[in-house]
């Protein structure tokens, strides 16, 4: 039986979804931020793809100075308060925290800097602000936190900034792909109004750029365009039966699922295919709104799937089951999803072979394919001269962030290929740096 | 079993443990309250001329997580009508006959010494303690302190109660002094038969820093108090050993000063304490905590053999010598085990900037290495090293040798000018001053926009 029972008011979703980092309360923080050992060169700090002075922060909040802390936070990232409760801190900060050796509990580093920046926002402090106009103007296109984060570190130079975002609401997929056991809407959005206020950069809601002429426009208009696009839609898969009613993409689930929250309908028996973060994250969702049933199929081994192991463990934790060296042939079913016809496979000499005559039907009533995001070449094809490498991600100097088009800069998912939110935070500081060494020569 | 039950200077008790005047020994139900929990003794919450206090009257120091490490006060004396306190003394007698209760006094003239200590004499109690410490309000009144400042008047009171007194005469003194030996000796010369220390000493424990008031505060003002709490010991430790070391105090010592468990308690015997008292800990925590005090005491006599406090009242004072009589030949260098190292580095910092520059970083791992040259064997780098038993001092000198300063000035080897080539500090190695300039390492940590740099991944379009 489920372990959730459907969520059908607001208060039920909250309670399916409770966050796995709640945001510490004074006392908490006093107590964890004593343990930190302040590490000589801390390799917590070199863990951190946006290099935060992690001990400094955390001895700023244990002697009560809360908004020195989220300074030295928001120098380093300017996701930081997201960051806290969304980065795979297992693996980046916490994973490194020298603790671990002791066999001792590593200091949670996420929370704490969560802690000093919802303060922060809370209090709607002054810390930061523009710089001196220097009378150039860069276009950003995406507000999801490469376009953000450029933003607010072209303002502290001194650059108009105009971000084009196609959706409704700033912050790319931390509002509309993020787990909502990891952060709230309330918290994400917080943030994001939080930095407008301090840096006043523009943004145009519901203003996808999208075609040749759109994108002239701003050739015209802008000293220079960041590409903060991300990636796309779900990849297509290419099988008989993809469009039967209820095989849906994960991207696009979880988009519905962070914005509609209990209203979003879920099958009772939910097959997720694909064995990313993205898939354990759709098959822990599923499982929060109610589905009895959640079967996480992957093609390969437990061993070999791309999560975390701790995402795989959080998806267990809610009673997701594996089903692993399956690959699916076919959605079966007429006119809605019935089941997923697999066929075994086996792993030879590190390539998938299919098992002849082992197919097998798995019955379900929902398919959610996590088996990736497509990239955006369409319209990257629209930029004269910007080259794509054979995966379609934006080829870019990695300091600089320049493409192969001198006025455009791209960085997150669109130029790694998909990583995480401080990834994209911490590139496109680097990339606003890059834009301004360009355009001050 | 160990007997844990004392005679101190005539007051029996039937363990160690007695709540020092204070706050907790303020009214009968509590003292009868604390005997009933198991405390030995009580010391009354001093008794006078009937006082007011004010509120607040309480500071704390709280030191990262850990709160009242220190503690301090600015209350005065019992505040409650004499004839009250006294009736209560006798009633906790009545019910408590083998427990000690002494009754803690400060009055001024000669005649009010004399009224305080028939009564309370009358009223039941084991013992008398002269309150000559209390370092605020009292004393600007010719009392506490500033009679534990005064040898010579210290020792004129000590006098007047001698003349009236049957029962033993406890001394407490104050630490706020150059010397505590001196009004302990005043404290023998008058008649005294014990002492007992520390009471509090002078602080201020913290200032608000947003009224420009220090802690406690009163309608925006404050004072300086009476410090005490854990944070205090080692200064009470120190004076107890001073005043058991003496040859001319030769007085039973009651140890007071930052005493919580067990072994707080333990080391104030070691130093020559035969009773304790405790204040703080029963204010931060209840009579309670008294059961782990007296369990832990029972259990470290049955490992050690004691069988009664007596076999090791002052056990440590052999070993507590003067500087000019330590072994210089003695020499520890300090050891890591690789093994434990979690790789903090914090002993290299401390040594780097805080010692001897002894220690160094090796690339490729971050294990520290020791330079054994350089190391002087101070023990920095193993106190601040927060994994046990990771940084040990190993010895290693041939173990034969011994050589104290004394000597040394004896035998006219000890140096005695300034650029004597006699002097310690010649041999250890020290870089030159411009070597510390330009360390990349040493600058402050990123913080400040450390700028991502793909290298460690390989970025996508480079
Ligand atoms: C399901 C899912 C779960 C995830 N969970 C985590 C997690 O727990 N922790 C974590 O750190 N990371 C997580 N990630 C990854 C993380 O969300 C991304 O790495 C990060 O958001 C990338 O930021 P970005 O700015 O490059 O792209 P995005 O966040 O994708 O933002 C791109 C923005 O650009 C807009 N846009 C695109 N094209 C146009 C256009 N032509 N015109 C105008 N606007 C446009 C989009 O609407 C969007 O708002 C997750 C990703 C997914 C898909
Ligand atoms: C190991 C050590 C050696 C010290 N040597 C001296 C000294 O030679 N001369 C001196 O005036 N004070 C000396 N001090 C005292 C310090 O200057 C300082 O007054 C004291 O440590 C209190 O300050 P702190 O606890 O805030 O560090 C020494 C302190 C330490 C810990
Ligand atoms: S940004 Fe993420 S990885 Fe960096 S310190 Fe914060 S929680 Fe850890
Ligand atoms: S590694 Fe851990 S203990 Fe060391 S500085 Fe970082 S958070 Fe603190
Ligand atoms: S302080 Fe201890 S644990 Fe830390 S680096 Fe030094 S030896 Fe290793």
């Amino acid at each position: 039986m489920a372990e959730f029972s459907t969520p059908t008011t607001e208060q039920q979703f909250a309670e399916n979804f409770a966050q796995l980092k709640p945001v510490m309360n004074r006392t908490e923080a006093l107590y964890e931020s004593s343990r930190c050992l302040f590490c000589f060169d801390a390799p917590c700090i070199k863990a951190c793809p946006s290099g935060i002075d992690i001990p400094q922060f955390i001895r700023q909040i244990n002697s009560g100075n809360d908004t020195g802390a989220a300074r030295t936070i928001y120098e380093a990232n300017y996701f930081g308060n997201a960051c806290g409760k969304v980065c795979p801190t297992e693996v980046l900060c916490e994973g490194a925290c020298v603790y671990n050796l002791q066999e001792v509990k590593p200091i949670e580093i996420g929370r704490l800097q969560s802690y000093a920046t919802t303060k922060a926002i809370k209090s709607g402090k002054k810390l930061f602000g523009p710089g001196e106009d220097n009378g150039k103007k860069v276009a950003v296109i995406g507000a999801g936190p490469a376009g953000i984060s450029a933003a607010c570190e072209l303002r502290t130079l001194g650059y108009e900034v105009d971000v084009f975002e196609a959706k409704a609401q700033p912050s790319g997929l931390t509002v509309y792909g993020v787990a909502p056991y990891k952060i709230t809407n309330e918290e994400t959005l917080a943030e994001m109004a939080y930095l407008q206020s301090q840096f006043g950069y523009n943004v145009h809601f519901n203003s996808a750029i999208s075609s040749r002429d759109e994108l002239a426009g701003l050739e015209n208009k802008y000293d220079a365009i960041f590409l903060g696009i991300g990636l796309g839609k779900t990849n297509e898969l290419g099988l008989p039966g993809e469009d039967k009613i209820n095989c849906t993409g994960a991207v696009e689930f979880i988009a519905e699922l962070r914005q509609h929250h209990h209203e979003v309908a879920v099958g009772r028996k939910v097959i997720v295919l694909g064995g990313g973060n993205t898939a354990m994250d759709a098959a822990s969702e599923s499982s929060r709104l109610g589905a009895e049933n959640v079967i996480l199929a992957y093609r390969r081994a437990k061993e070999e799937m791309g999560a975390y192991e701790f995402e795989y463990d959080l998806a267990k934790g809610v009673g997701v089951k594996g089903l692993f060296n399956v690959a699916p042939v076919e959605i079966t079913g007429n006119g809605y999803v019935a089941g997923v016809k697999f066929i075994r496979t086996e792993t030879k000499d590190g390539r998938v072979q299919e098992i002849a005559g082992s197919e097998f039907i798995e019955p379900c009533d929902m398919v959610i394919k996590a088996t990736g995001q497509a990239k955006q070449t369409e319209f990257l094809n629209l930029i004269p001269g910007l080259k794509l490498d054979n995966k379609g991600r934006i080829i870019a100097n990695a300091h600089t962030g320049q493409t192969s088009n001198p006025k455009y800069f791209a960085s997150g998912d669109a130029w790694n290929g998909g990583a995480e939110v401080v990834n994209a935070a911490a590139e496109a500081k680097l990339t606003a740096r890059g834009i301004h060494a360009y355009l001050s020569k | 079993m160990p007997d844990l039950s004392i005679n101190f200077a005539g007051i029996k008790s039937p363990n160690p443990f007695w709540l020092a005047s204070a706050p907790p020994t303020n009214s009968g139900y509590q003292v009868m309250k604390a005997f009933d929990a198991g405390w030995g003794g009580a010391v009354w919450k001093t008794l006078g001329v009937p006082v007011v206090n004010v509120s607040s009257r309480y500071g704390g120091v709280n030191y990262r997580d850990k709160r009242l490490v220190g503690f301090n006060n600015i209350e005065l004396i019992s505040d409650r009508p004499l004839s009250h306190n006294l009736r209560e003394i006798e009633e906790v007698k009545k019910r408590f006959p083998n427990h000690a209760v002494i009754a803690s006094l400060m009055v001024q003239s000669r005649q009010e010494w004399h009224d305080i200590v028939r009564a309370s004499q009358d009223a039941g109690a084991d013992g008398f303690e002269l309150n000559f410490g209390c370092p605020h309000g009292m004393c600007e009144r010719g009392m506490g302190s500033a009679v534990g400042q005064e040898p010579k008047v210290l020792q004129m009171i000590v006098e007047w109660v001698m003349e009236v007194a049957q029962k033993p005469v406890i001394v407490k003194l104050t630490p706020n002094i150059s010397d505590i030996t001196e009004p302990a000796m005043a404290a023998r010369r008058g008649g005294a038969d014990a002492i007992s220390l520390i009471n509090t000493i002078q602080s201020i424990v913290g200032v608000d820093l947003d009224k420009y008031a220090p802690y406690p505060i009163v309608d925006g003002k404050g004072t300086n108090g009476g410090y005490c709490g854990p944070a205090v010991k080692p200064i009470a430790l120190n004076m107890v050993k001073n005043c058991a070391q003496h040859p001319d105090v030769r007085l039973p010592i009651s140890g007071i000063g930052g005493i919580e468990n067990w072994r707080d308690a333990v080391e104030h015997i070691l130093l020559g304490a035969s009773s304790v008292q405790v204040c703080t800990a029963a204010m931060h925590f209840g009579f309670g905590i008294i059961r782990e005090m007296t369990a832990g005491l029972e259990q470290y006599m049955v490992e050690k053999g004691f069988n009664t406090i007596y076999d090791f009242v002052g056990k440590a004072l052999p070993n507590v010598l003067h500087w000019e009589d330590l072994n210089m030949k003695y020499k520890v260098t300090a050891n890591i085990n690789e093994d434990k190292c979690i790789g903090c580095q914090l002993c290299y910092t401390a040594c780097e900037d805080g010692a001897h520059q002894a220690i160094k970083l090796n690339a490729g791992t971050r294990v520290p290495e020791i330079i054994e040259e350089n190391c002087v064997g101070c023990n920095l780098c193993s106190l601040v090293c927060p994994v046990e038993q990771c940084i040990t001092m190993e010895q290693t000198d041939s173990g034969t040798e011994h050589l104290t300063w004394k000597e040394r000035t004896e035998a006219g080897t000890a140096p005695t000018e300034f650029e004597d080539e006699k002097a310690g500090g010649r041999h250890h190695w020290v870089p030159e001053p411009s070597a510390a300039l330009g360390k990349e390492r040493h600058k402050t940590l990123p913080g400040k926009a450390r700028l991502y740099s793909g290298e460690t991944e390989v970025p996508a379009g480079a």
